[in-house]
């Protein structure tokens, strides 16, 4: 099953050479959610690259995650209008909480964590979506209780 | 042409970069990134100058010399250029040099040296990052690492095995397999040439060193040790001495001061290496066996094969190494002799070699649950060991190597050069084949520095090719060759480090290529003068086979001499 969705994108592009990497890349995160071992060794394979060069030029790339995303995927916004109320702070606290940086998940499987450039609801600034779900006016001490009540939804 | 250097007239030749110019002129600009044979990146900016016209500097590496051009390569501006780049490098860079094995050694040390820091003016944030331990042969240390690129480039552009990368960006980036992951789990031979490249402490051996002492200490072991036939040529660069001194008679002195029971040279075993493998060459010529016949002397090679080849395994000779045959014989006839547990032998082997520290512990190169080598030091790590014990080469007499192995042919020594290993076996499956001695001259074409090297030689009536490559990204190539369906050749002889193992992975560090010119040339030197020019004439090698191991091929020397290969795959 994982392996037929990197199939279907590799069968999209036969004797693909190192230009098309990049694209790869990009469809395979999106069939899978992430880029994982497997993805990056059949990539290399597929375009007779070593899995460093394709690992290496993959992380140069923000977009690009490489641990499946957890039970509660955090996206923090760092539009403009969330800068300026403050949520660098709120991401370094988030960061603290769940010990994982961005693009990582923690050992758990219960969070994950993206940076996105603006999540496209500046009126809630600071803003941090959970599965889709917006928490509006985020501060660093917020940061606790809303990671909790996700942790208490998961335990019940 | 003529260019203007510091006011002086040189002389450049069209076409070139100006480093190479300012180099042959004897004029000094300090270099991190450039590398001697491949093109220049320009990445680290550490050899900048002043051209007159330009308004900012130039990396010298990376610039083309042009008729009348004015140079100035010490004014104060890339002078200053220069120390701020050793100052950022410094602001991240642990400063633990009392502790680092290449203390004293290190290039960003002697840049700062040079260049007159004297504190730390940049305060960097440290990334604390791992030490990967993975390898057998090989340590990781990424906080040690100033980017330069030099490994990345040498494993990729000359071994072609790319087991590592630039990862992440910014100021995240460091050099990793992929994944970050283990150097042991990725394609890494253990072939060390990235060790060679390396400015400062970030790649260095995994050290043998207390598996060493602990076995002197211990009186219940007889310790014995080998050095393989391109030590001897090397070790004394690290006391002083210049490129190509063979320093073979004091090392046997040396070893013996430091506590070894016994000291043989292993080319005493490659004299049997070569009694086996003639053997088997012959016999696959006279029954149609496979060919063309591969060396398996160099682990870092027979890693690649298993690993890029599988398919051309049965190409391989079954033969051990060197260092492995030498190790069987003593944990079984020496051991016999001295009438000691196979077991309390300790076989410690110097080599010029990372990887024969993956070959010795690797389970499948192990006789009967036992490894024939027990410990493995590289030719750096015994000069720091003779130097911790407060001896110096230059002061001692030279001594013989311990009977009963005590004699080995010029041959034998042959095997430290690429080329080596293939001449000695032409010369003995020659007498093999038709009784008489082959002329040397005739295999001229095998020897020197060249990565790839063919000749056709005359045996008797038949004809046979032959080809010595060194530097995986070259054997890769011989390898495509070979399975596209080139039938020409009877016997390939394949070394990983471009050279051979005077270049090995484990030899001093800083040579550069006429450096390795002078270690080859001091091999066929001794081979000249040498009155025992083959294996096969070798009267100890033969006393061995009459009194233990019947006759080359046989069954016993099978068992003991010889070993079996099998396909692996990399995980990332
Ligand atoms: S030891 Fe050889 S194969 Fe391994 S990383 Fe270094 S250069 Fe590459
Ligand atoms: S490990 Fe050494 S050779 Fe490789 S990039 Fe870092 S400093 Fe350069
Ligand atoms: S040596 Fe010229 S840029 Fe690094």
């Amino acid at each position: 099953m994982v392996e037929s969705r990197i199939d279907e994108v590799l069968e999209r592009h036969p004797g693909a050479g190192r230009d098309a990497l990049i694209p790869i890349l990009q469809e395979v995160q999106e069939a899978e959610g992430y880029l994982s071992r497997e993805a990056i060794v059949r990539v290399a394979d597929h375009l007779s690259l070593p899995p460093s060069k394709v690992f290496g030029v993959a992380t140069f790339y923000n977009q690009f995650r490489f641990q499946g995303r957890g039970t509660y995927h955090v996206q923090v916004c760092r539009g403009t209008a969330c800068h300026v109320r403050g949520s660098a702070a709120v991401l370094d606290s988030i960061r603290r909480a769940l010990k994982i940086e961005p693009g990582e998940t923690t050992r758990d499987g219960m969070f994950s964590l993206e940076v996105v450039a603006c999540i496209g609801a500046c009126g809630l600034a600071p803003v941090i979506a959970i599965n889709g779900e917006f928490h509006a006016g985020v501060t660093p001490d917020k940061v606790n209780a809303i990671l909790n009540s996700c942790k208490r939804r998961s335990a019940a | 042409m003529t260019i203007t250097v510091n006011d002086k007239a040189i002389e450049a030749k069209p076409g070139e970069m100006l480093l190479t110019a300012l180099r042959r002129a004897g004029i000094r600009v300090p270099t991190l990134c450039a590398m001697e044979g491949l093109l220049p990146t320009g990445a680290c900016r550490m050899c900048v100058v002043e051209v007159e016209g330009m308004r900012g500097l130039v990396p010298s590496c990376a610039f083309p010399v042009r008729e009348g051009m004015k140079v100035q390569t010490h004014s104060q501006r890339a002078v200053r250029a220069r120390k701020t780049i050793v100052e950022l490098l410094l602001a991240n860079h642990p400063d633990d040099c009392l502790y680092c094995s290449r203390n004293g050694n290190c290039q960003l040390q002697e840049l700062a040296a040079e260049l007159g820091v004297r504190q730390r003016r940049y305060q960097g944030a440290r990334n604390p990052m791992r030490l990967d331990m993975s390898s057998p042969s090989i340590v990781r240390d990424p906080e040690k690492c100033i980017l330069c690129g030099k490994c990345v480039r040498v494993c990729e552009e000359v071994q072609s095995v790319a087991a590592i990368d630039f990862v992440g960006r910014g100021s995240k980036t460091r050099v990793a397999p992929a994944f970050n992951a283990g150097l042991n789990v990725s394609s890494c031979v253990d072939c060390g040439q990235c060790i060679l490249a390396c400015p400062t402490g970030a790649l260095t051996e995994r050290s043998h060193f207390k598996d060493v002492f602990d076995a002197i200490r211990n009186p219940k072991k007889v310790v014995v040790v080998q050095h393989a036939p391109a030590v001897s040529v090397t070790i004394g660069e690290m006391f002083g001495a210049r490129p190509g001194v063979d320093v073979a008679g004091v090392l046997n002195a040396a070893l013996r001061r430091l506590g070894f029971d016994y000291v043989f040279d292993t080319s005493f075993a490659a004299d049997l290496t070569i009694m086996e493998e003639a053997n088997e060459l012959v016999d696959r010529v006279k029954n149609g066996g496979v060919l063309p016949l591969m060396t398996s002397c160099c682990p870092a090679w027979v890693d690649f094969a298993e690993q890029e080849f599988p398919d051309l395994l049965p190409h391989l000779s079954s033969c051990k190494s060197p260092q492995q045959m030498l190790g069987a014989v003593l944990k079984s006839h020496f051991a016999n002799r001295l009438g000691v547990a196979p077991g309390d032998v300790f076989v410690v082997s110097v080599m010029p070699c990372t990887a024969k520290k993956f070959e010795a512990s690797s389970p499948e190169r192990r006789n009967e649950g036992q490894p024939d080598v027990d410990a493995v030091l590289t030719t750096r790590e015994l000069a720091r060991i003779i130097r911790m014990r407060g001896l110096d080469l230059r002061d001692m007499v030279a001594e013989l190597p311990d009977t009963p192995f005590g004699e080995r042919s010029s041959a034998g020594k042959l095997f430290g050069a690429s080329g080596g290993v293939l001449e000695a076996a032409l010369r003995t499956a020659h007498h093999m084949l038709t009784g008489k001695e082959l002329d040397a001259a005739k295999v001229k074409e095998i020897r020197g520095l060249q990565g790839v090297k063919e000749a056709r030689v005359k045996i008797g009536g038949a004809e046979l090719g032959v080809a010595a490559v060194s530097g995986l990204a070259n054997a890769r190539r011989l390898m495509q060759e070979v399975r596209a369906g080139r039938r020409d050749l009877a016997v390939i002889e394949v070394m990983a480090c471009p050279g051979g193992c005077v270049n090995g992975g484990g030899q001093p560090i800083g040579a550069d290529l006429d450096a390795v010119r002078a270690r080859m040339k001091a091999l066929y030197d001794i081979d000249r003068d040498s009155d025992l020019r083959t294996s096969h004439a070798n009267e100890l090698v033969k006393r061995l086979y009459d009194e233990n191991l019947g006759a080359p091929g046989s069954e016993k020397a099978h068992h003991l001499l010889h070993t079996a290969y099998a396909p692996r795959q990399a995980e990332v």
